[in-house]
């Protein structure tokens, strides 16, 4: 079959690889039908996360149909059926799944020694995200073993269209779950950091939520127009200062909740700032830029929330712990409990309440993918969202 | 995607007068407010470090233990200035920043030698080529982003998101349709952490 492969920083190719094979009595094989580029694949493609490996298959946000099950799906999946995978896998019988806690499910991580070497305790098994997280093969190929499939899959309606749903695998209950573990209030200002695919979910989800005002922070200019065709006023990071204008918006009181939909790769307008983040990243002193993170603990108003849905892997420097605990903060943060919120955004989507398509800005075959990463990581051509078809 | 959503992005090219002015910007290179600003520092640096060169040629040669060197620092100053002006001055930075990585080469090349011998201020060099390297690293950074923006968009794209909002209605009607949801006690966070009027009212 073909697949999108990881070679190495910023080389992924299209290349044929081996058909894969029910392993387990729980999995299930999916002819995948769309995927998509996630905004975290570029931090694997950019090689900023560690534990990547030549010939892992890339691709966390799929949907597909079912060729084949194992006998331990046992009913729960049918051949030919349409499902979305989340992008967590989960066995749905660990302590933490019980609880809906499917992140940080303790059984799907083959890995588990690793993980529990770098995080003190395992998190979920993930499609194509590193060796760290079980080293499974990702979804931007022709077909995708789906392990512990009875409970890792999403129904969805026949009459909602690929693009409809396609998100339900991973950005739109990331920005969901960012929105709702903020526990926004009808009085509430909402800023979101990023005007990624993620960050405009979000911005859709803490509208829904009743926000009061939605602002959202970045420098793009079209992903900005797109912010604000979403209910948000927008902050351009490289005309004015986030802080005055937050002020400014809030009667001098700061946003009660801030969200980080940027994460690892941010770039603070600060020049000053981002050249010793770079730097320090560069030689190995730190893994991630907190640019984001320092810009939020600063700005949010005290005894505010922050909730971080942007993808953090290794070390920080510089937080301002000071601010952080003298004022009292909060931060919420975690990879998504996919499976936890999808019945309900399924619905929500059925009965149009928002379509999640809105995003889609490129549309692509599956071997046009390692120029689509190019073009997405390089906000080319305007890229907001690519989906590739196999 | 809604039926008639499609129908609007089959809808053809919208009026150019309507277009956001980003959409018929010209077609240069769009680095992000951090490297602009990075690169303008170096620009004022080299200017800086150039006029140091022109003025105190010796002073430095005499420092690093190669008396002989003060007119080849000259014209490093010369260049450094140069490479200054050409990074504040052009609309695009990026062959300037280049530029001065070469020129990073160059210095560290011609400060080299003064490790060999018997120089008495070996640890004079030591410290000219440590900074030398960390401008190094800087220099490429730079280039490396300048290189690597996006494009702005030119006149051929001419993408307009402004009704991309993923709602049936206007955004603004859409606030709060969600508000029946209750949002799991577990996940908003432990009740006692709740500000004390909600968990009061």
């Amino acid at each position: 079959m073909r697949a999108l492969v990881w070679h190495g920083t910023e080389d992924i190719r299209c290349d044929t690889v081996p058909d894969p094979k029910i392993e387990d009595d729980r999995d299930a094989i999916i002819k995948v039908t769309a995927c998509a580029i996630c905004g975290s694949d570029l931090h694997l493609y950019d090689h900023f996360m560690p534990g990547m490996e030549k010939g892992d298959v890339m691709g966390h946000e799929f949907m597909g149909e079912v060729v084949e099950t194992g006998k331990g799906v046992d009913g729960a999946l049918k051949k030919g059926e349409r499902i979305v995978v989340p992008f967590t896998i989960i066995c749905g019988e660990c302590d933490q799944c019980k609880r809906g806690y499917f992140s940080v499910c303790e059984r799907s991580n083959r890995n588990k020694d690793i993980a529990d070497k770098a995080f003190g305790h395992t998190t979920a098994g993930l499609f194509g995200y590193t060796h760290l997280t079980g080293g499974y093969q990702g979804g931007q190929a022709e077909y995708v073993r789906v392990p512990f499939a009875d409970k890792t899959h999403i129904k969805v309606p026949e009459n909602l269209s690929d693009e409809q749903v396609l998100f339900l695998g991973d950005i739109f209950p990331t920005g969901w779950q960012a929105a709702v573990q903020a526990d926004i209030q009808p009085t509430d200002t909402v800023a979101i950091w990023g005007a990624g695919p993620v960050g405009q979910m979000t911005i859709r989800s803490a509208l829904l939520l009743g926000a009061k005002q939605v602002v959202c922070i970045d420098s793009v200019p079209e992903r900005l127009e797109m912010a604000r065709a979403g209910g948000a006023t927008t902050i351009d990071n490289s005309e004015e200062s986030v802080v005055e204008r937050l002020n400014e918006l809030t009667g001098g009181k700061g946003p009660e909740k801030c969200i980080d939909a940027v994460g690892m790769e941010a770039h603070s307008p600060r020049a000053l700032e981002h050249a010793y983040d770079r730097v320090k990243q560069a030689v190995m002193l730190e893994s991630d830029r907190a640019s984001v993170l320092r810009e939020m603990i600063y700005v949010c108003r005290p005894a505010g929330i922050l909730s971080i849905p942007g993808v953090y892997g290794g070390l920080i420097d510089k937080v301002p712990m000071g601010a952080l605990m003298n004022k009292g903060l909060t931060i919420r943060t975690g990879q998504t409990h996919v499976n936890r919120w999808t019945d309900d955004l399924v619905k929500r989507i059925d009965d149009g309440q928002i379509d999640p398509s809105f995003v889609i800005t490129h549309r692509a075959k599956l071997d046009q993918g390692p120029e689509m990463y190019k073009t997405f990581r390089d906000k080319k051509d305007n890229c907001i969202k690519v989906v590739l078809r196999p | 995607m809604s039926e008639a959503m499609s129908q609007r992005r089959r809808s053809g090219d919208p009026d150019r007068s309507e277009l956001p002015s980003y959409l018929v910007s010209d077609p240069r290179r769009r680095p992000d407010p951090a490297t602009r600003e990075l690169a303008q520092g170096l620009g004022w640096f080299s200017i800086g470090l150039g006029v140091t060169e022109l003025a105190c040629a010796g002073a430095i040669a005499r420092w690093l233990g190669m008396p002989r060197s003060a007119p080849v620092i000259q014209a490093y100053g010369v260049r450094e200035l140069l490479q200054g002006v050409g990074i504040l001055g052009a609309s695009d930075p990026t062959p300037w920043v280049s530029a001065r990585v070469a020129g990073d080469a160059l210095d560290i090349a011609t400060v080299l030698p003064g490790l060999e011998g018997h120089n008495p201020r070996k640890d004079n060099v030591l410290i000219a080529l440590v900074a030398l390297a960390g401008v190094t690293a800087i220099d490429v950074i730079c280039a490396r982003s300048l290189s690597e923006a996006p494009l702005a968009p030119s006149e051929r794209v001419r993408r307009d998101y402004r009704r991309r909002s993923g709602f049936r209605r206007r955004a603004e009607a859409m606030r709060g349709a969600a508000r029946g949801f209750k949002p799991p006690l577990d996940i908003i966070g432990p009740e006692a952490m709740r500000p004390w009027t909600l968990t009061n009212a």
